[in-house]
C-alpha cells in the first residue's frame, strides 16, 4: 500500500483496470519474498478455524453415522452401538423408530411437522418484517425534528436480549395476562395451536423489525435526493416514485435484510423455547428444528448430530438458493452503484 | 488470488488435522469398565457437585465439614439452577472422565440414566450404606436394576392445599374432590388444578393420576412399558374429565408450579394439587388472601382407605466412577444423609428430610407443620419412572397426557400411543 501513497484511490483503481501486467509482477515479486512468512502469519487463524470450526462440523457428521448407546439387556448397562450407516437419517427423514414408524410422543414423529412449523415462522415473520419494516425505514428517513430520538428508541426491542424478550411476551401472553385483559378474551396463548404460533410471530416481530428497518434505512440513505426530484419533475406520483425509485435502489440493501433475516429466522430456537416451551396445540405446534435438536440431545448424542446436520444442510440449502438466484444481483447492484453506473 | 490459493492447502492439512483428531478420539471413549476397583480406598480432597444453592445451607455445611477433615477437604462446584443444565453438566464432565467431579447431586429422575452409563460407584461391599433410616420410596430413586447407586439426600412429595374456610374437612377420594366443586361453583371460584402445561410436572401429575389408580408406567425393570391398561385408563381419565366438565379450569393447561400457586393464592382456586414449598409462601405472601385460609391434606386416593400416590421428587448423592478419592467421598455422602445435616437441610431450606423419624420430630414440625401431611404423602409416593430413558419417557407421557386432557384424542389412544412411544424409547 505504501508504495502507492500520494495517488488517489481513483487513479489506483484506473491503474488496475488498465494496466493489469506491471501490477501483477509486482504481486508475484512480493509474493516469492514474504509469501512463506504471509502463511506463517495467517496459519493461527486457519488453525484455529480449524480447531471451533471444522472439528465440530467433522464430529458432528462422523458421530451421526453411528448408533446411540444401548442397554444391553443382561446388565442393564448401556454398551456403545456401533455403526449406524444411515439409519440415524432415514430415522428422522422417514420417521421410523426401529422397524415401525415413530409413534407420537416420540420426537422423530415430530420431524416434519418441525420443518414445516420452521419454515412457516420464517415465512410469516419475514414477509411482515419486511413490510412494516419498510414502512418504519421510510418514515425515519424523513426529515423531521425528533428523527435522532426516534431512530434511537426503535432500536430498543433489538438491543433487549431475546431471552428476556421471550420472558416479556410469556407474561404478557398468560391467561391473566395484559393481552387477555386488553382484548377482553379468555385466549390460551400459550395452549392453542395457532394462538401459540401467533404469540411467537407478534414477539418476533416486535423485536426484530427494527433490525430490517435499520438495515432499509442505510439503503434509503444513498439514493440521492435528486433522483426524486427528477422523478417528481416528471410527474410520478408518490406511489410511482416508491415502486420506480424507491424499490429499486434500495433493492440490495433490502436482499440483505431479508436473506439474513431468513437465515436467522431458519434457527429460530430461544424465543419459541422460552415463550412456549415448544408447546401448544397437540403438545407440538411451535416445536421448531432447533428444539428439536436440543431435545434429542439429552436422549442420544449421535441422533442429534444427524439432525443436526440434516437442519444445517435445509439451512445451507435455502441460503444456497438465495445467493444462486436473488443473491448473485446483490453483488452485482452493489458494484454497480460503486461505480456510479447506475 | 495466488496467495489465496496457496493458503487452501494449509487449510485443508489443519482440516485433516482435525478429522485425525476425531477420529483418534474416536478410538479412545472404548468402554472401561475398570474404574469401579480403582481408587476405592484413597483419600483426599474432593469436589461436591451440586445445582444453585439458593439457601447458602450447603457451604456452612461443607465447612464444618472441612474444619473436622484437614486432609480431605470438600470443595463446592455449583451449578446453575436449571435442572436441564444441571444435567447436561453432568454429563459433559463424566463424559470426559473427569476425576474433579467426585460427589454428584443427581435430581431423582437422572439416576438410572447415569447409572447404566457406568458413572457411578455402586454403593454395594465397602461402600454399603445402611439404608433403614430412609424412607422406602426415597431409596427406591437411588436403586437400578436391584443396586443402590445413590443415598437419598433430599426428597420431595405432592400436598393437596385446600380452603379450609370453604371446606371443612378435605377430601379423602378424588370423587369426594370432585363433588365439592360444587362449593367451588357457587363461590364462583376454579375447582382444582395441578401443573397441566406439556413440561415435565404433566409427567409428575399424569404419572400421580395412573399411580393412584393402581396403574404403573414401566415394570420394575425400567424399561418395559406398562401404561396401556385398563388402571391406567381410569386414573388418566379422572383428569381428563374433570377438565372436560370444567372442574379443572381451561387455563390449567397452560399452569405450572407458579400459576397454581398465584391463583390459589389470589382465593380464585379451591383445589390445589402442588410441591410443599408453597406452603411458607401462601402463608407469609403480601399478595396471598389465603394466609389463613388453607389447610394441606394428602392427596386425594381413590378410595378413602389409601391417599393417592404422589410423584417423587428431590435429590440422591452418588459418588463418580471416576473420582480419586472414593473412600473420603463415600464419607462425605454418609455426612450429608446424617440425621444432624438432614435437619439443617429441613430448617435452613426446607428440604423435605429423606429420613423417616425427622418427620415426627416435634422442634422440625413446629417450624414445618406441613412435615406430618407430607410423611402421610412420601409413604404413598411411587417414584417417576426409573429409567435410564427417562428423557424420551418423560417425553412420551407428557405429549400423549396433554393430547388426551384437551381431548385431542381419547384415553385409550392416548395410553396405546404412550405405550408404544415409551417402548421406542427403549429400543
Amino acid at each position: 500500500m505504501s508504495v502507492t501513497s500520494g495517488v488517489s484511490a481513483n487513479d489506483k483503481a484506473e491503474q488496475q483496470a488498465q494496466a493489469p501486467a506491471p501490477e501483477r509482477k509486482r504481486g508475484s515479486s512480493l509474493h516469492r519474498g514474504e509469501g512463506r512468512r504471509g502463511i506463517f502469519l495467517v496459519a493461527p487463524t486457519i488453525i484455529l478455524l480449524a480447531v471451533v470450526i471444522g472439528y465440530p462440523v467433522v464430529k458432528a457428521i462422523v458421530m451421526s453415522f453411528q448408533k446411540d448407546p444401548g442397554l444391553d439387556k443382561a446388565t442393564g448397562m448401556f454398551v456403545s452401538g456401533g455403526s449406524a450407516g444411515f439409519s440415524n437419517y432415514t430415522h428422522w427423514l422417514l420417521q421410523r423408530c426401529g422397524t415401525a414408524s415413530c409413534p407420537p410422543g416420540t420426537l422423530g414423529s415430530e420431524f416434519w411437522d418441525s420443518v414445516t412449523t420452521t419454515f412457516f415462522f420464517t415465512a410469516a415473520t419475514v414477509v411482515i418484517e419486511v413490510i412494516l419494516g419498510m414502512w418504519m425505514a421510510l418514515v425515519m428517513n424523513r426529515a423531521f425534528r425528533g428523527r435522532g430520538v426516534l431512530r434511537a428508541s426503535v432500536l430498543v426491542p433489538w438491543a433487549i436480549p431475546t431471552a428476556i424478550t421471550a420472558k416479556l411476551w410469556y407474561f404478557i401472553f398468560a391467561y391473566d395476562g395484559i393481552a387477555n385483559h386488553i382484548l377482553h378474551t379468555h385466549i390460551l396463548w400459550t395452549g392453542g395451536a395457532w394462538a401459540s404460533r401467533f404469540a411467537i410471530i407478534i414477539a418476533d416481530v416486535w423485536k426484530t423489525t427494527p433490525f430490517i428497518a435499520l438495515l432499509i434505512l442505510a439503503g434509503l440513505q444513498v439514493i440521492p435526493a435528486e433522483t426524486y426530484e427528477a422523478a417528481r419533475v416528471d410527474g410520478a406520483n408518490s406511489w410511482q416514485r416508491f415502486t420506480k425509485v424507491t424499490l429499486p435502489l434500495v433493492r440490495p440493501a433490502l436482499m440483505v435484510a431479508i436473506l439474513f433475516r431468513t437465515l436467522d429466522a431458519l434457527r429460530i430456537y430461544d424465543l419459541p423455547a422460552i415463550l412456549t416451551g415448544g408447546g401448544g396445540g397437540t403438545g407440538h405446534a411451535t416445536t421448531t428444528l432447533s428444539i428439536l435438536v436440543v431435545d434429542q440431545i439429552r436422549s442420544g448424542f449421535n441422533s442429534a448430530a444427524a439432525l443436526s446436520t440434516l437442519t444445517f444442510l435445509l439451512i445451507f440449502l435455502v441460503a444456497f438458493i438465495f445467493v444462486k438466484f436473488l443473491g448473485a444481483h446483490v453483488v452485482q447492484t452493489q458494484q454497480r452503484q460503486q461505480k456510479g453506473t447506475i | 488470488m495466488i496467495r489465496r490459493t496457496r493458503v487452501f492447502p494449509a487449510a485443508m492439512a489443519s482440516l485433516g488435522a482435525a478429522v485425525l483428531v476425531v477420529a483418534m478420539g474416536g478410538c479412545g471413549s472404548g468402554n472401561d469398565s475398570n474404574s469401579a476397583d480403582k481408587n476405592t480406598n484413597s483419600r483426599g480432597p474432593i469436589t461436591y457437585v451440586q445445582g444453585k444453592d439458593n439457601n447458602n445451607v450447603i457451604r456452612p455445611l461443607i465447612a464444618q465439614w472441612n474444619a473436622s477433615h484437614p486432609n480431605e477437604q470438600v470443595t463446592f462446584k455449583e451449578q446453575s439452577d436449571q435442572a436441564d443444565q444441571q444435567h447436561d453438566d453432568l454429563v459433559q464432565h463424566l463424559q470426559a472422565k473427569d476425576s474433579h467431579y467426585d460427589v454428584l447431586n443427581i435430581d431423582v429422575v437422572y439416576v438410572a440414566e447415569f447409572a447404566a452409563k457406568g458413572w457411578l460407584q455402586p454403593l454395594t461391599g465397602q461402600f454399603k450404606l445402611d439404608t433403614s433410616p430412609f424412607l422406602p420410596a426415597t431409596v427406591k430413586t437411588g436403586t437400578y436394576n436391584n443396586t443402590l447407586y445413590a443415598a437419598p439426600q433430599s426428597s420431595d412429595g405432592g400436598l393437596l392445599y385446600y380452603r379450609k374456610d370453604l371446606v371443612p374437612n378435605p377430601p379423602k377420594t378424588w370423587d369426594e374432590m370432585m363433588s365439592d366443586c360444587s362449593i367451588a361453583k357457587a363461590h364462583k371460584m376454579d375447582c382444582y388444578a395441578g401443573q397441566f402445561a406439556k413440561y415435565e410436572g404433566l409427567t409428575v401429575n399424569a404419572a400421580e393420576a395412573i399411580n393412584t389408580a393402581g396403574g404403573e408406567i414401566v415394570k420394575s425393570d425400567g424399561r418395559t412399558p406398562d401404561v396401556d391398561t385398563p388402571a391406567a385408563a381410569k386414573g388418566l381419565s379422572m383428569l381428563v374429565d374433570a377438565y372436560k366438565n370444567g372442574n379443572i379450569p381451561q387455563q390449567a393447561i397452560t399452569y405450572q408450579e407458579e400459576q397454581g400457586r398465584q391463583s390459589f393464592e389470589a382465593g380464585k382456586l379451591l383445589f390445589l394439587r402442588n410441591w410443599p414449598y408453597v406452603y411458607s409462601l401462601a402463608t407469609t405472601d403480601g399478595s396471598s388472601v389465603v394466609k389463613d385460609k388453607f389447610g394441606i391434606a394428602p392427596l386425594p386416593g381413590i378410595d378413602a382407605s389409601k391417599p393417592g400416590a404422589s410423584s417423587l421428587g428431590g435429590h440422591d448423592a452418588a459418588i463418580s466412577q471416576y473420582s480419586a478419592h472414593k473412600a473420603t467421598a463415600f464419607d462425605f455422602i454418609k455426612f450429608l444423609t446424617s440425621e444432624e445435616t438432614q435437619k439443617t437441610f429441613a430448617t435452613k431450606a426446607s428440604l423435605a428430610p429423606v429420613i423417616a423419624s425427622l418427620y415426627d420430630d416435634p422442634t422440625l414440625v413446629k417450624q414445618l407443620p406441613y412435615l406430618p401431611t407430607l410423611k402421610n404423602s412420601l409413604a404413598n409416593a411411587v417414584p417417576r419412572p426409573v429409567t435410564p430413558f427417562y428423557p424420551a419417557v418423560t417425553q412420551a407421557i407428557e405429549t400423549n397426557a396433554y393430547a388426551a386432557i384437551k381431548g385431542d384424542k381419547t384415553v385409550d389412544q392416548a395410553l396405546k400411543d404412550m405405550q408404544a412411544a415409551i417402548q421406542a424409547a427403549g429400543s
